[in-house]
């Protein structure tokens, strides 16, 4: 297994997103192991502002020279913001995932549902626990 | 003997850069009838800047394009060991027939009366393709597999608003190609994803789970990417119908079937089929594409139009008349030139040959796989049908990724397999040799990935720094994708 950089200050979904909570703002983006696994990212689709988001549902799109893959809601609220700078630079998102790469910001609708969210010993043990599955 | 060898390539600019003012192709006669006043008679459509089109000589054209065929790869240069694509051979005799001048000459607007050979030729296509796939009809129209796609989802969409009765959802399996999602979305459904089992095969429970009454269709491809056989295809076929949805049958890897086994009895209810795949017509640059939709009799008022019928006193014509119609797809009768190839394909081979095709597509896949076990990663154990999939996981430690391994196969004159798909393996490498390969053949290629491997091992700086041979070193592909330069324009700052 890699070497990933999982903050202990943020929540994890088990779909690689990562989430940072402040006074009902929560700011979502995807992790270093979901960055590492993608490659260089050339393009991020992020939904409109004034969007509902439905937990587990999936809200935009990330592509890599090697993959796209659809990007899952961690919890459900309305987007308040999007980072429209990832439509120019893409690269942020390899480059400072946890900052410059982050993709929304969304009121969220239930504050419990973020119980369901992983800490960092989570979600590194959800990240062994499917490499140990692949083999 | 080695695949590929040192050569000479040539260098070449674009039109636009060897352009000479007033340079031509070809030298007109003086004007012998009145001449017009093109600007009064065009109005406000005349032109006043003349197009910027390169000028160039007979001779420049001709060498550029031929230059240009130089850098290609192609099936007919060598194995193109493509997953998912069945990069067959296309036999020559396709050409010859489709340059039969009463098929390469005819016009689609001929009055059917004049083009009664053609019909029957697609009349009788209609049914190879019905009776190999186990279904009733089949609009030859689409003109390319991903449109197939569309239009079977399409008539789901209409067969299920016909009865009063709207869905909303598709299912669609992790392992599924990226058509199939697009194809839902097109049409308006949101796409529910089933995972696979750890087995690589779609299981029943899975399907039971995700079906309700709001799932429209299941969409799903048999052998799937992995390369294997959903043995548990009729049982989910079975699930989805008692639930009143449909099965949608993406033909991509029908080569594994022909003459073994048919879509419709599994339980398939419309697919598509890939004449450049399964029915050795060009594929991509080499040709129009293809992609005929066959149904059960259930979805047949709703394909696209023109059929071709027939009378009781055997003459052929367009049938229009079908008022529950998806409407039509192409401007005119489809890209008929691959229509006869395929036909002649068809013919060509007959029921025992194509029988005997999957046979050897499928014994060349499992061959390869038994002699690359061991230097690659297998994910899913067991014998697979005509492709097989394997993962850079053993090759980890000398951090040599797929990606290096397909640039480093170009060195050795092999055109990659496809890699990072299907997405449910991590670094996948998808080979697909095909019925075409000779056993001498497979074993060249399977000892050059043993070669790579153990260069891999020895030397992991040199397969990344591949390819090494090519006119070009490794592109930045990153690059090429986050800032693209699609076209040329005569000052870049404009």
């Amino acid at each position: 297994m890699g070497d990933y950089e999982i903050p202990e200050e943020l929540r994890y979904s088990r779909e690689d997103e990562w989430t940072k909570s402040e006074d009902g703002r929560v700011t979502i983006g995807v992790t270093d192991y979901a960055q590492q696994q993608l490659g260089d990212v050339v393009f991020v689709e992020l939904p409109e502002v004034g969007r509902s988001l439905e937990k587990g549902e999936p809200f935009g799109v990330i592509e890599s020279v090697k993959t796209v893959a659809d990007l899952y809601a961690p919890l459900s609220g309305e987007v308040l913001e999007i980072n429209e700078a990832l439509v120019e630079a893409p690269e942020s998102v390899n480059d400072d995932c946890y900052g410059e790469g982050w993709m929304v910001v969304i009121s969220i609708a239930d504050p419990a549902d973020q119980s369901e969210l992983l800490d960092r010993a989570g979600y590194l043990q959800h990240i062994k626990d499917r490499a140990d599955q692949d083999q | 003997m080695r695949n590929a060898t040192r050569g000479l390539a040539y260098e070449e600019a674009l039109l636009f850069e060897q352009s000479q003012p007033g340079r031509r192709g070809v030298d007109l006669p003086a004007l012998d009838v009145p001449e017009v006043d093109a600007a009064a008679l065009l109005g406000q459509a005349f032109r006043e800047e003349p197009a910027e089109l390169p000028e160039l000589s007979e001779v420049d054209v001709i060498r550029h394009f031929t230059r240009l065929s130089t850098w290609n790869a192609a099936v007919d240069l060598g194995l193109y060991p493509l997953g998912s694509c069945t990069m067959k051979y296309n036999p020559k005799i396709n050409e010859r027939l489709a340059r039969l001048p009463g098929f390469a000459l005819a016009h689609p607007h001929s009055p059917a009366a004049q083009v009664q050979g053609l019909l029957q030729l697609i009349y009788e296509l209609e049914a190879s393709l019905a009776a190999i796939s186990g279904l009733d009809r089949v609009s030859l129209q689409p003109a390319a597999g991903a449109q197939g796609e569309l239009a079977g989802i399409m008539m789901i969409r209409a067969y299920h608003e016909s009865r009063g009765e709207p869905r909303h959802k598709v299912m669609i399996p992790d392992s599924a190609h990226g058509t199939n999602p697009a194809s839902a979305a097109l049409n308006g459904y949101d796409v529910v994803s089933v995972p696979s089992g750890s087995d690589g095969l779609l299981h029943p429970e899975a399907v039971e789970a995700a079906m309700n009454g709001d799932v429209a269709a299941l969409m799903i491809t048999n052998p799937n990417t992995l390369g294997l056989f959903e043995t548990h295809i009729g049982r989910v076929c079975e699930i989805v119908h008692a639930g009143g949805g449909l099965v949608y049958g993406d033909g991509a890897n029908l080569n594994a079937l022909l003459g073994h086994s048919r879509p419709g009895d599994m339980g398939i209810d419309v697919m598509h089929f890939n004449l450049h795949k399964t029915f050795s017509t060009p594929h991509g640059g080499g040709g129009p594409g293809a992609g005929p939709v066959g149904v059960k009799e259930i979805l047949a008022p709703f394909l696209p139009v023109p059929l071709v019928a027939r009378d009781a006193d055997g003459q052929y014509h367009w049938d229009e008349e079908r008022p529950q119609t998806i409407g039509r797809l192409h401007g005119n009768h489809g890209n008929v030139g691959m229509l006869v190839r395929a036909y002649a394909y068809i013919r060509s081979l007959g029921p025992e040959g194509l029988r005997r095709c999957t046979e050897m597509a499928v014994l060349n896949a499992n061959y390869l796989l038994s002699r690359l076990r061991g230097a690659f990663h297998v994910p899913f154990e067991g014998s697979v049908m005509h492709e097989c999939v394997l993962s850079d996981r053993l090759l980890a430690e000398t951090g040599v990724t797929t990606l290096d391994v397909a640039k480093r196969l170009i060195d050795h004159g092999y055109h990659p397999p496809t890699i990072y798909f299907p997405l449910v393996v991590a670094g996948a490498l998808m080979i697909e040799p095909t019925e075409s390969e000779s056993r001498e053949s497979l074993d060249r290629f399977a000892d050059t990935l043993l070669d790579i491997v153990r260069e891999t091992h020895e030397d992991p700086q040199a397969v990344m720094a591949a390819p090494q041979r090519t006119r070009l070193s490794r592109l930045d592909e990153t690059r090429a994708a986050r800032r693209p330069v699609l076209r040329w324009q005569p000052d870049p700052k404009e």
